[in-house]
């Protein structure tokens, strides 16, 4: 399976300035897993020590929130685009 | 414009311009984890995502600002510019300013009586110049906007934010780019472009707007209010705080009821009353704020009633579309707040805020959007349930005005009898109604 990751303008300095990276992963984990083997410390932006989402990260598979989904084990379909977003503010 | 020269008296660390502008604004700092930001155009943090905020040099605003400097200020948010993101630098000619805030804080003894509160007052925001207390948060947000040389403003909406960066923009002669959800009440979508601002309706909820204009800051060069000037927009709601304590004689209430949607307002209102304890403005005494929400989109309020404490996103269903925000990114420091001051949050059905926008407008005469009925109906909520007392001195924040959400009470309330041009018509009429 391979995804599409759409990276936001703040996490583009640890991937060279891509605003979009392929990686393989049959769920969010492995995603977020093979992110950051190619660009260590990318993991470590997404989650937190527990290993969870931050709570002010927002994944979006498809545009699906996965938190309506099912988290990390979230299923990635091969060609899917997986998108990091962060939170913001409203009105 | 700010009479910067009899408001202040320089010293300290604040930064001064040639033109006489005072800052006292240190920088940006991340809200989760510490990191300290340079100021710019950012508002999340690089390494966490989490939201940053503007950090003042509170020594100095206390040595320099006193009750009296302010009291002769505008009658406005600017007043209070010292605790505003006045940025180093910036030129006082360039604020973008149509004169939102210093609204009525008014007593409302029948609202009250009403209720079962003896000591009530509303802090009317129907009256700023786009009818929402949205103008606070959009003034300062563009004036920032202009400091660090965007000429083109944006923001995602629920309609009252879209209204306020659409008339600031023109008054600025901005370029303003609003995106909305496209099923969003007429008023509003023909409000906002009036003034000329490029309205772009998305097929969405307001979630998925704010999702889309995320991605949109990242790749266009604009200052999106509540994106990537965020830290000094959100700054604008602590002067629905100030405006309350400086009404109030320079004390501070026993209770503020606020309306939720990211959470924000209510999160800086209660800063507002820290920030003027700490530079000697008031004196401290406890305080609580309690949060509203619609119960078709109540994702803060939950996370308090059921005790989990994690803001879980929602699908919005209900009439207050102003609150229709599933995700708040301020939730959690919302629940924080209310926690921490002994308040409360609750929730209420539409026709519950309905009802509450009728009761608001006959008792105190004053028309304000769902927003309002939410507020007024969580108030009432909390009163029944013994959460407000009596005696407290409680404000209940009217967010924004009727006529914007006019569609909501057009079903419960219209012309009484109708008649032809004749007194005898109108005396037939007249008796019926009085008999009736």
């Amino acid at each position: 399976m391979t995804a599409t990751v759409r990276i936001p303008t703040p996490l583009r300095t640890v991937t060279g300035g891509k605003a979009t990276v392929t990686v393989d992963g049959s769920t969010v984990r492995e995603v977020v897993k093979n992110l950051d083997a190619a660009h260590p410390g990318l993991g470590e932006r997404v989650l937190d020590d527990n290993g969870e989402v931050r709570r002010f990260v927002n994944v979006f598979v498809d545009d699906e929130d996965i938190r309506f989904a099912s988290g990390l084990d979230t299923p990635v379909r091969d060609g899917a685009t997986v998108s990091i977003i962060p939170a913001v503010a409203g009105g | 414009m700010v009479r910067r020269d009899d408001a202040l008296t320089p010293t300290g660390s604040a930064f001064f311009t040639s033109g006489g502008e005072v800052s006292y604004v240190k920088g940006l700092q991340c809200r989760e984890c510490g990191r300290e930001v340079d100021l710019g155009a950012v508002h999340v943090c690089e390494f966490c995502f989490g939201p940053l905020e503007v950090v003042y040099d509170y020594d100095a605003v206390a040595r320099d600002v006193t009750r009296e400097a302010i009291a002769a200020g505008p009658l406005s948010i600017w007043r209070y510019a010292p605790l505003l993101p006045v940025l180093p630098g910036s030129d006082p000619s360039q604020r973008v300013d149509l004169g939102a805030g210093f609204t009525p804080l008014v007593p409302a003894p029948r609202l009250g009586e009403a209720l079962g509160l003896e000591d009530l007052w509303l802090k009317n925001d129907t009256v700023n110049p786009s009818f929402s207390f949205k103008d606070r948060v959009v003034s300062v947000a563009l004036s920032a906007a202009r400091s660090l040389g965007f000429d083109t403003a944006a923001c995602a909406s629920t309609g009252n934010l879209a209204h306020s960066v659409a008339a600031h923009a023109a008054r600025a002669g901005m370029r303003a780019f609003v995106f909305i959800p496209a099923d969003l009440e007429e008023a509003k979508v023909l409000a906002t472009a009036v003034y000329g601002a490029d309205v772009v309706a998305v097929k969405g909820s307001y979630d998925d707007v704010n999702r889309l204009c995320a991605e949109v800051a990242g790749e266009h060069g604009w200052a999106f209010v509540n994106v990537n000037v965020r830290p000094y927009y959100a700054e604008g709601s602590k002067t629905l705080g100030f405006e309350i304590a400086e009404q109030l004689g320079w004390t501070l209430p026993d209770h503020v009821v606020a309306p939720m949607a990211s959470g924000s307002m209510l999160v800086k209102i209660d800063k507002a009353f820290g920030e003027l304890v700490k530079v000697g403005l008031v004196d401290d005494k406890p305080w609580k704020v309690s949060g509203a929400q619609a119960s078709g989109c109540a994702p803060i309020a939950t996370a308090l009633k059921d005790g989990s404490g994690v803001v879980k996103p929602v699908r919005p269903d209900t009439v207050a579309k102003s609150l229709a925000i599933g995700d708040p990114a301020d939730g959690y420091y919302a629940l924080d707040a209310v926690r921490r001051t002994g308040g409360w949050m609750e929730d209420v059905s539409d026709a519950e805020l309905v009802d509450a926008i009728e009761l608001l407008a006959r008792t105190e005469g004053i028309f304000g959007e769902t927003a309002a009925g939410v507020t007024i109906a969580v108030l009432r909520k909390l009163v029944a349930q013994g959460r407000i007392e009596p005696s407290e001195r409680t404000v209940a924040v009217v967010s924004g005005m009727g006529l914007k959400t006019l569609p909501v009470v057009a079903d419960r309330v219209g012309p009484t009898f109708e008649i032809t041009p004749s007194l005898d018509d109108f005396e037939s009429a007249l008796t019926l109604k009085e008999q009736s």
